[in-house]
């Protein structure tokens, strides 16, 4: 296994890699390895690409190596009193930046506060040909060139070894509550809906098939004045990192897990297993031993997708499939970062 | 059959313009020091006319440049020689609205009402606003968008809902300037207006110290809904165009918008103006109703028409800069309005960082549209050196060309020609902007020395 501690490694086994035709398997920590399909190449590990480069509370802006652990960068912006927006989960203690970016998944937070590449202010990667290339940047604003930085966010390594990142932090609000009441699933979604109408400051809302939760964050006299309006008693807040991280008890049977993204108001979806909504209802977990086509079928159907998130045939295509115009400029730009196909060769697609 | 006749065959006769009278009016966006009539102006009501448009070009090799409403700032709109110029004014209805999923699906050239430019033109520029520290610009609230290709092909990007499978292709259209694809439709999410919004004035002495007050605020942990700047001369010229009610003793004002809760602003508020009167604020005044707080902003929204009164032609900038060096950086661009000979104005995005320096000459006297198109470049590349970029949310179209080849080295460049070839492997859509030719970066000279090496060893020297 390779684990290069500098970029000039990386462009050295990336040059090889490329010549040769050599497949290599990019990951951080594998912390994510059951998501997506699985890769047969040389692995490369970016864990000891670690460090945080800038970081300047100022700016609202930290500059990471990608195999900086989330926890620790985490750690260091609450020492400021800041955090990063999207809430990454990290599903295991030495979860990189790098494989928050390469998967783009996002917390609770989402819906409210932005996704991972929303979180994204630019990178540095390398790609196929070994170039070390820096696109975005540390401001705010920045329409220079194509988004290449912000495209980098869920490809998988497929486009490119993301070396480095600089990401938008936000302040921590100072006042956190999180409420809760039993409803049934329907009562849930309309709810949770009808609290995203509102001007309220709304961080968080699921429901685990008993109950549904929110939560408020923002200033004490906000934060007081929505509890009036939202009503339900108070819960624990470690609800929210254990949701996240995946720890309760839903989560730990063998069951394939499915993520279906969907209109967060769309009804709740007639299929065979076991319901759990985040994101107000945009995103809704479904632990189902159900035929995997009816469940796709039935999450494009209310306008959404579903992907196999872990368990189950993740050899199979565990993400949708793309229609065939799509997947062609998909394999275009590919071929426009990896043209032999050597980065992370099929884990999101097997073309890609 | 030439283009114009093979064109009138998929669209009505009044949506295909030929004539050279009527083609001038094309002839330049909002950056009117470049011009150029296109050679035919189609005007289509339909998507499907946009796609019969597209393939049509596709078959005979024919340049097509998108246009919204032509407000832009950059001449990305700028009309090709030899080609189509594809309006999108036409397309302007709204398709849908679901309240319950807080989504709007509209075509591309529905407006927005306050400055007229449309919602295509804003998603192929990623544009921004006074709001977008706290909302975030374009990309951050769009759900989907429906492309057609060069070839006719339609692509579905992004989803209705919060994420899409596969390349987000929604990220790279976005702010990708009508080089990629047509924007066809728009999904919008929709956000639920704040209960209440609080305008706060600051007025400086030192423009430093207001540069400097801006990153206090945002140290301070408060994320304001808006945070801008003026200096002397915007102020004056403002003042004396709407009667905002500005000090007029001041070197620089701040403008700074909170909202949400009525009990949280009342509880923002004075720990706004506590880091600023600690940064130097010599007044600070919260708009004492709703009135004087349009008033407030009527002034900023104002203040570019209002320079207009006080200099016959105005350059306006858009570099952003980390805020920490706003101070540094308006100081330095002080100094080379003294070089240039030529005086200029700051209103701008503060809380960004995205500053517009504009340039104020005189179109008619010799030499100062050259001299104020030099004095930008050099403001653009004080802004690279500054760690920040050359364009916050204008886009490069043609007049910040040379300044990417500053900003970017040959190998990400050519990475975004790759990107490009991929949609658009005949180079077609609205060719020559946005990314320059390494070619033309090697003639500009600017080069950006990578580790040492030069840049463009491949290329002949001119
Ligand atoms: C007074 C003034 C104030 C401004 N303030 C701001 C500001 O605060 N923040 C900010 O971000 N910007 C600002 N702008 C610039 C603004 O972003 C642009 O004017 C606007 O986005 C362009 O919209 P348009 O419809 O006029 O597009 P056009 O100028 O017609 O076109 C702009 C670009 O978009 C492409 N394009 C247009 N429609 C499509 C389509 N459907 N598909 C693909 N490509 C397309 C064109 O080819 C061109 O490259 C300001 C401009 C003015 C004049």
């Amino acid at each position: 296994m390779l684990a290069p501690e500098t970029l000039e490694e990386i462009t050295a086994a990336v040059k090889a890699a490329n010549r040769y035709g050599e497949p290599l398997r990019i990951f951080g920590s594998d912390s994510k390895a059951f998501y997506g399909r699985g890769v047969v190449g040389t692995p490369l590990s970016l864990r000891n690409l670690s460090g945080v480069i800038a970081y300047e509370p100022t700016e609202l802006v930290v500059t990471v190596r990608a195999g900086t652990r989330i926890g620790d960068l985490e750690a260091l912006l609450a020492s400021k009193s800041q955090m990063l927006a999207c809430e990454p989960p990290h599903l295991g203690n030495d979860a990189t930046i790098g494989g928050m970016i390469g998967t783009g998944l996002a917390g609770p937070r989402r819906p409210y506060a932005g996704g991972v590449r929303d979180s994204v202010l630019g990178i540095r990667c390398i790609v196929a040909a070994g170039s070390l290339l820096r696109f975005g940047g540390q401001v705010m604003k920045n329409v220079a060139g194509f988004d290449i930085s912000r495209l980098m966010v869920g490809t998988l390594g497929t486009l490119g070894i993301i070396v480095e990142a600089s990401l938008k932090v936000l302040p921590r609000p100072r006042a956190e509550i999180t409420l809760c009441q039993e409803v049934q699933a329907a009562r849930a979604i309309e709810l949770m809906n009808a609290w995203a109408r509102k001007p309220l400051p709304l961080s968080a809302a699921a429901y685990d098939g008993v109950a549904v939760y929110a939560r408020l964050t923002g200033s004490a006299a906000s934060v007081a004045s929505a509890c009036a309006e939202i009503g339900g008693h108070e819960a624990d807040s470690r609800f929210w990192e254990d949701l996240r991280e995946q720890r309760l008890s839903y989560f730990l049977d063998g069951r394939p897990v499915w993520r279906v993204s969907a209109p967060p108001a769309a009804a709740p979806l007639a299929l065979a297993g076991e319901w759990f909504f985040d994101w107000g209802g945009a995103h809704r977990w479904l632990k189902s031993e159900a035929d995997p086509e009816d469940i796709k079928h039935a999450a494009v159907g209310c306008g959404g997708h579903a992907v196999l998130f872990r368990g189950g045939d993740q050899e199979g295509e565990p993400f949708p499939r793309p229609p065939p115009a799509l997947l062609s400029v998909y394999q275009r730009i590919k071929k426009a970062f990896d043209p032999n196909g050597i980065l992370n060769p099929g884990r999101l697609l097997p073309e890609l | 059959m030439d283009l114009s006749t093979e064109l009138r065959r998929l669209l009505p006769r009044e949506a295909v313009i030929a004539d050279p009278a009527s083609l001038s009016v094309y002839e330049c966006d909002a950056l009117s020091a470049y011009r150029q009539p296109p050679k035919v102006v189609v005007l289509p009501r339909t998507a499907e006319e946009v796609r019969a448009i597209l393939r049509l070009c596709h078959r005979l090799r024919v340049p097509v440049v998108a246009r919204g409403a032509g407000t832009g700032l950059s001449g990305g709109a700028l009309p090709h020689a030899e080609g189509v110029l594809l309006s999108l004014t036409r397309l302007n209805r709204i398709l849908s609205i679901d309240p319950a999923n807080r989504t709007a699906t509209v075509e591309p050239g529905v407006r927005n009402i306050q400055i007229a430019c449309t919602i295509g033109g804003n998603v192929a520029e990623n544009s921004g606003g006074v709001h977008c520290l706290k909302y975030g610009l374009t990309l951050n609230n769009l759900l989907a968008l429906t492309v057609m290709t060069i070839e006719g092909e339609r692509l579905e990007l992004g989803s209705q809902t919060l994420d899409a499978p596969g390349y987000d292709l929604l990220a790279l259209m976005t702010g990708s300037e009508g080089l990629l694809g047509i924007v066809t439709s728009v999904t919008v999410e929709l956000l639920p207006r704040p209960q209440a919004a609080q305008v706060l004035l600051a007025a400086f002495k030192r423009v430093e110290d207001a540069g400097n007050g801006v990153a206090a605020v945002i140290a301070a942990g408060i994320i304001p809904a808006g945070l801008e700047m003026m200096d002397r001369l915007a102020i004056e010229a403002a003042e004396d165009f709407v009667h905002a009610g500005y000090p007029l003793d001041a070197e620089a004002i701040l403008l700074c918008e909170i909202d949400g809760h009525p009990a949280e602003i009342e509880a923002e508020l004075p720990r706004v103006a506590e880091v600023l009167k600690a940064q130097g604020a010599t007044e600070v005044r919260v708009a004492r109703d709703e009135s004087e707080r349009q008033r407030f902003w009527t002034g900023r929204k104002a203040a570019f028409p209002a320079l207009g009164r006080i200099a016959p032609d105005y350059y306006c900038m858009d570099g952003t800069i980390p805020r920490r060096h706003l101070g540094a950086v308006l100081a330095r661009i002080g100094a080379l309005s003294q070089e240039f000979g030529l005086a200029v104005a700051n209103v701008f995005h503060a809380g960004d960082g995205n500053l517009h320096p504009l340039i104020l000459y005189d179109a008619n006297a010799p030499g100062q549209l050259e001299r104020a198109e030099a004095f930008g470049g050099k403001i653009l590349e004080v802004c690279v050196e500054a760690g920040g970029t050359i364009t916050g949310e204008h886009g490069v179209g043609v007049e910040k060309l040379n300044q990417m080849c500053v900003q970017f080295t040959a190998e990400e460049l050519e990475q975004f020609h790759a990107v490009k070839r991929a949609f658009d492997p005949d180079g077609l859509l609205n060719p020559g902007k946005a990314i320059p030719t390494l070619r033309r970066c090697a003639e500009f000279g600017a080069l950006h020395v990578h580790a040492g090496k030069l840049p463009f060893p491949e290329l002949e020297r001119f």
